[in-house]
């Protein structure tokens, strides 16, 4: 519980501090720091540098710009989850931050911090997924924007570079309905997911035009399960119809044992997590 | 009740007083061991194995020693001539301080590293390289039990101790038991039901982890010790013991604990370490836990796997109930180890008549040891019971609060009742416990309800559950069953002590010998005294845990602080009170039997005009000229108490679950506990100990698994695979009681510290195999996390019903 020694540092500009992790090795970007100083404590993981981006002005606000609702590197859990405009825009997104650990939890970390970390059994990558978010990445070298479907690589790995800090995820405002779904580790909706689903879904003349469906928990990263929607697209969304798409929610997903579930369990808690969440979505989109 | 020196009128002992240790601890003033600061203090580590059994082929510390910082590594050969950490119940293989040749489990402490600073320390451990041969751990009980590997070559058997009957052999109570059970399952109209279930190793993980200071007095030859610890007394014995000091010569003092739960009711080999580090280092010092630490080296609870018959015939008698168990003790015995299934013997039959037979084998396995956690082998023995009592209830259709009405040890056997050891028992109604609960519920609607949501297609169950515990630890003559603390240089059995002290301005200071872990004594030892004395309980100071100071006492545990210390308490203020009675009466120029105590001070009964302030009372008392002839100066008492019993508490609970068939989710929808821990002296008390009791028994029912892997692994470092149930989790308790007060001690309380822990992880249990009944499901193993619960549903629906 006590980690290795380390530098610190809180650079005042999003300048300045992109120009510290471009020329400092071993330097690492601390927000709220509730994933990354609990692994820094256990030692298994001990940067030489951290960039505390706290005190960085202008990345704690949630706007509407125009066609997107912008959240900045600072917006903490309880703000995503209690956000107006989350809730009108990008309500799996509401949902899943506010089943994002504790109250405290919630109050410190901060919703592009559990994006960059990309926990394989995080909640809110697979919103972010579903709803089709847009990541915003500084560095020294500028500014780029990923897709969210580019954006999980691997465990733990996103397509972020070491010097990029992750300053906004934009959320489409693109209509329909949109649902997160879990179990959670501790039984319910608390603590990370054993199995998670997000879906966004959008009606046209009675049917199913178009949507998106995430896991999370059962893989090595979050995954857009495209077969569902592949199913899905074109019928009625009905209970049926869902049923069925349903059970395509594995289709590409390495289904990986933990502590938490065997293969056999998160394969099926996946397919029920999808079946709830696009039932939610498809509702809220009617 | 009554103390017979005319008790205050305004009753202070039942009353709800808040918590007049709250705000210290709510506003962070409170003082714990990490929070001590000596100058030049040192910071110790431990290196420890990673695995659970490998020799130790060498120990490189060179790396470790040459870090700036770092001023000593010690290792077993520099402690050996220390002996063995000082245990108890001396039964089985003993821990070394230090790992010599073989480390016996994941967490066993190899090496210690003292340095200025705690990272520095921890920068030492990493960098100690231990080398080691990895051996194959025994880690399953059965395997353990069959001597197929031993754990400890030097041994002949993994067994340590086998038990059946009773603790005394096939004697008294038991005599002829398991006869008359052999022919009952003869009987043609009888019905057996069996079975196997686990009562899974649980890890303690009190909030604040043990932390302890050693400052030795090179000068006067003196160690002052803080520790986080329940048994500060035991723990100057120990270390007096092992260093060759007298008691005078050990100041204990376990300041704020928070929490203990039974896990620091040991002496450890840190603490005795840090004490060797301070001697020879000549400076303070410091060890807190990490939670790692914690949960890998403090004691683990429970750890059985046990199979429960209950025989009987179909209108609901039970004739005969009969347990067969292995019990994990670790790879060490520390306090109490072996002597863990004792306690849930003693209430193997919980509250029943019917004929009752244990067999106990109690094996070491390549895992930390186990020992006291809250309940101590009662709440394993109340599992068993009330899990094989419901699937008998459950087999012959009859329900289940009927078939436990029906062998219920009947009110009238009180006083007299005994358990089926013949070990006496102090009072009981069970069945108008029952009823009471029953009744508060509305069993029969709740039953309707239940069974209409059922019907909408919910899985929907109630479990019931009821219990007898035994607490309030005890008779000193214990001491002649070989139960006493002489290992920790304290010659007592189990009595309590209390001192009240009448300060010079009239205020009162209360010193006891137990050491509380957040069990609220400052609020109720006040309201003891203050009922007594009639001195408010603000001006009442309530003192503990500093062996200097306070009267020898063994500790807050097994629920025993207010049965014995609370009354121990309330022989001293008697004893003041007569005095102070006299010191009035002579002010007052009246009779001392006139005397009464009330209001902060005292009058003569029936003129409360004629008034002396205990201020007026303890200003004679110091001022000796002006005393009556023949008395002595000063007001202050001790009394020891030594109650003639143990007590028996008891109570029946109900939960009301709702599983989710898709996903195994068990949601916890009503819990209500009717208890009987005789007269309450502060219910807002009481109701927190049954609270964080129920929260206890439930996280082992739906949350808690401190059980190792196959390969002697521990993954349980932390909160995340170690989930504690908290408030978001559980539902809001209805708490009621029925009060059956004791006679074995003068208050007529019986401990209420561990009956929620008893009684509860069955009750939810039995709750959902009642809910999963309709699909076939009769067993679930503890804890009851999603993924079991769903294989479960999936098991009984491939095999179609199960018997
Ligand atoms: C008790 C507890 C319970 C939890 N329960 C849950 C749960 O139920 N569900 C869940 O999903 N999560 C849970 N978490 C994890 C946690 O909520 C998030 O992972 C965390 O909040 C991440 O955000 P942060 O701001 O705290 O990031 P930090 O811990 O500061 O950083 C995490 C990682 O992301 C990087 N990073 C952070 N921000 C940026 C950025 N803007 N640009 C680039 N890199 C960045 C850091 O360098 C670091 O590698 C829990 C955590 C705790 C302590």
């Amino acid at each position: 519980m006590y980690p290795r020694s380390f530098e610190y540092v809180s650079p005042g500009s999003l300048d300045e501090a992109t120009s510290i992790l471009a020329s400092t090795d071993g330097a690492k970007v601390l927000a709220g720091g509730m994933s990354l100083l609990p692994i820094m404590k256990l030692r298994l993981f001990s940067p030489d540098v951290l960039v505390d981006i706290g005190r960085i002005p202008g990345l704690s606000s949630i706007q509407d710009q125009g066609d997107h609702v912008g959240v900045g590197a600072l917006v903490r859990h309880a703000d995503t989850a209690s956000d107006p405009l989350i809730a009108e825009h990008a309500a799996a997104l509401a949902t899943a931050a506010s089943w994002t650990g504790d109250v405290q939890v919630r109050n410190q970390g901060t919703t592009c911090g559990s994006i960059a970390h990309a926990d394989i059994a995080a909640d809110q990558p697979a919103a972010a997924l579903a709803l089709g978010a847009t990541m915003v990445a500084a560095s020294a070298n500028g500014t780029r924007e990923i897709a969210a479907s580019d954006f999980f690589v691997d465990t733990l790995t996103t397509a972020l570079e070491p010097g990029e800090i992750l300053t906004e995820i934009r959320l489409p405002k693109q209509g329909g309905g949109s649902a997160y779904e879990k179990l959670g580790r501790r039984g319910g909706h608390t603590d990370y997911a054993v199995a998670g689903a997000s879906a966004w879904v959008d009606l046209a003349d009675g049917a199913v035009c178009c949507g998106r469906v995430a896991l999370t928990g059962v893989g090595p990263m979050p995954t857009l399960a495209e077969g569902v929607m592949e199913s899905l697209i074109g019928t009625d969304g009905s209970d049926a119809a869902v049923a069925a798409a349903s059970d395509r929610a594995l289709e590409g997903v390495t289904v990986l044992e933990d502590l938490f579930g065997t293969v056999e369990y998160k394969s099926h808690l996946a397919k029920v997590m999808t079946r709830r969440a696009l039932q939610q979505a498809i509702a809220a989109a009617m | 009740m009554g103390g017979g020196f005319g008790v205050s009128t305004t009753s202070v002992l039942g009353g709800v007083v808040k918590r007049r240790e709250d705000p210290a601890l709510i506003r962070g003033t409170g003082l714990y061991v990490d929070d001590l600061q000596l100058p030049g203090m040192l910071h110790a580590a431990f290196v420890r194995s990673p695995y659970a059994h490998a020799s130790i082929e060498s120990i490189d510390a060179s790396e470790a020693l040459a870090m700036e910082g770092v001023r000593a590594v010690y290792t077993a050969a520099d402690v050996e001539h220390l002996g063995d950490l000082v245990t108890q119940v001396a039964v089985g293989k003993l821990r070394p301080l230090l790992a010599g040749n073989q480390v016996n489990h994941v967490g066993e402490a190899v090496a210690m590293v003292v340095a200025d600073s705690r990272y520095g320390a921890r920068d030492g451990a990493d960098a100690v390289d231990v080398d080691y041969e990895p051996l194959d751990p025994v880690i399953d009980l059965k395997e353990a039990a069959s001597d197929a590997a031993l754990v400890h070559e030097d041994m002949a058997s993994n067994v340590l101790l086998a038990w059946e009957g009773g603790p005394w052999g096939d004697e008294e109570g038991i005599a002829g038991t398991k006869e008359t059970i052999a022919a009952a399952k003869e009987r043609e109209d009888t019905v057996t039901v069996s079975m196997e279930m686990v009562n899974q190793r649980l890890l303690p993980m009190p909030m604040e982890p043990r932390a302890v200071v050693a400052d030795w007095n090179q000068g006067y030859g003196r160690f002052t010790v803080h520790s986080s610890t329940q048994i500060p007394h035991a723990l100057a014995g120990g270390i007096a013991g092992t260093f060759g000091l007298s008691l005078t010569d050990v100041r204990c003092i376990a300041p704020e604990v928070g929490g203990g739960f039974g896990c620091k009711l040991n002496v450890y080999n840190d603490e005795i370490l840090v004490c060797f580090a301070s001697q020879q280092l000549g400076s303070p010092v410091k060890f807190t836990e990490t939670r790692r630490d914690a949960a890998g080296s403090t004691i683990h609870g429970r750890g059985w796997v046990a199979t429960a018959t209950v025989t009987g015939t179909r209108d609901g008698k039970v004739l005969g109930y009969e347990l067969d168990g292995i019990a994990d003790m670790g790879a060490y015995s520390q306090n109490f180890t072996v002597a863990i299934p004792f306690l849930g013997l003693f209430v193997g039959a919980g509250q029943y008549s019917f004929p009752t037979y244990w067999r106990m084998a109690c094996v070491h396995t390549h895992t930390m040891t186990t020992d006291a956690y809250r309940g101590a082998g009662r709440p394993e023995a109340a599992y068993y019971l009330e899990r094989a009592i419901d699937a008998f209830a459950r087999e012959i259709g009859v329900d289940p609060s009927e078939v436990r009405r029906k062998n219920y040890i009947p009110a009238s056997e009180f006083p007299g009742a005994a358990t089926h050891i013949g070990f006496p028992m102090d009072t009981g109604d069970y069945e108008n416990n029952l009823d009471a609960l029953l009744e508060t519920v509305g069993y029969e609607n709740l039953k309707a309800e239940r069974d209409q949501m059922r019907a909408d297609g919910r899985l929907v169950g109630l479990g019931l559950a009821t219990y007898v515990e035994v607490c309030g630890f005890g008779p000193s003559a214990l001491v002649d069953l070989g139960f006493s603390w002489a290992a920790y240089k304290i010659p007592s059995g189990f009595n309590g002590s209390g001192l009240v002290r009448i300060q010079a301005d009239g205020t009162a200071s209360v010193i006891i010998g137990t050491g509380p872990s957040g069990q609220g004594h400052q609020t109720t030892w006040a309201q003891i005294v203050s009922q007594q004395l009639g001195i408010p309980v603000e001006n009442i100071r309530v003192t503990h845990g500093d062996t200097a100071e306070s009267p020898l006492g063994i500790g807050t545990f097994g629920s025993r602080s207010a049965a014995v210390d609370g009354s121990a308490t309330y022989e001293a203020a008697n004893k003041v009170a007569a005095k102070a009675a006299k010191l009035a009466a002579h002010l007052l120029e009246a009779s001392s039997e006139d005397i009464v105590f009330a209001d902060g001070g005292a009058h003569v009964a029936g003129s409360p005009d004629q008034t002396v302030s205990w201020s007026d009372i303890a200003t004679l008392a110091y001022q000796p000229h002006r005393l009556p002839e023949g008395m002595e100066g000063g007001l202050e008492a001790h009394a020891v108490f030594s109650p003639g019993n143990a007590t028996w508490p008891f109570g029946s609970h109900l939960a009301l679950v709702e599983v989710d068939g898709d996903t195994g989710d068990v949601k916890l929808l009503r819990y209500v506990a009717m208890d009987d821990c005789g007269n309450v002296i502060n219910p807002m008390i009481v109701d927190g100990q049954i609270h964080g009791g129920l929260a206890q028994g439930i996280g082992q029912a739906m949350f808690e698994d401190g059980d190792y892997e196959s390969d002697g692994n521990l993954l349980k470092w932390s909160f995340v695979e170690y989930p504690l149930p908290t408030s978001a989790d559980l539902p809001s308790f209805e708490l009621h009681r029925t009060v059956t007060p004791t006679d074995i001690n003068p208050l007529g309380v019986k401990g209420i510290g561990e009956a929620g822990t008893i009684g509860s992880a069955q009750t939810v249990v039995n709750a959902v195999v009642d809910a999963l009944a309709p699909l076939g499901v009769t067993h679930v193993d503890m804890p009851l996390r999603p993924k079991r619960v769903w294989e479960a549903i999936q098991a009984a629906q491939t095999n179609g019903s199960v018997s």
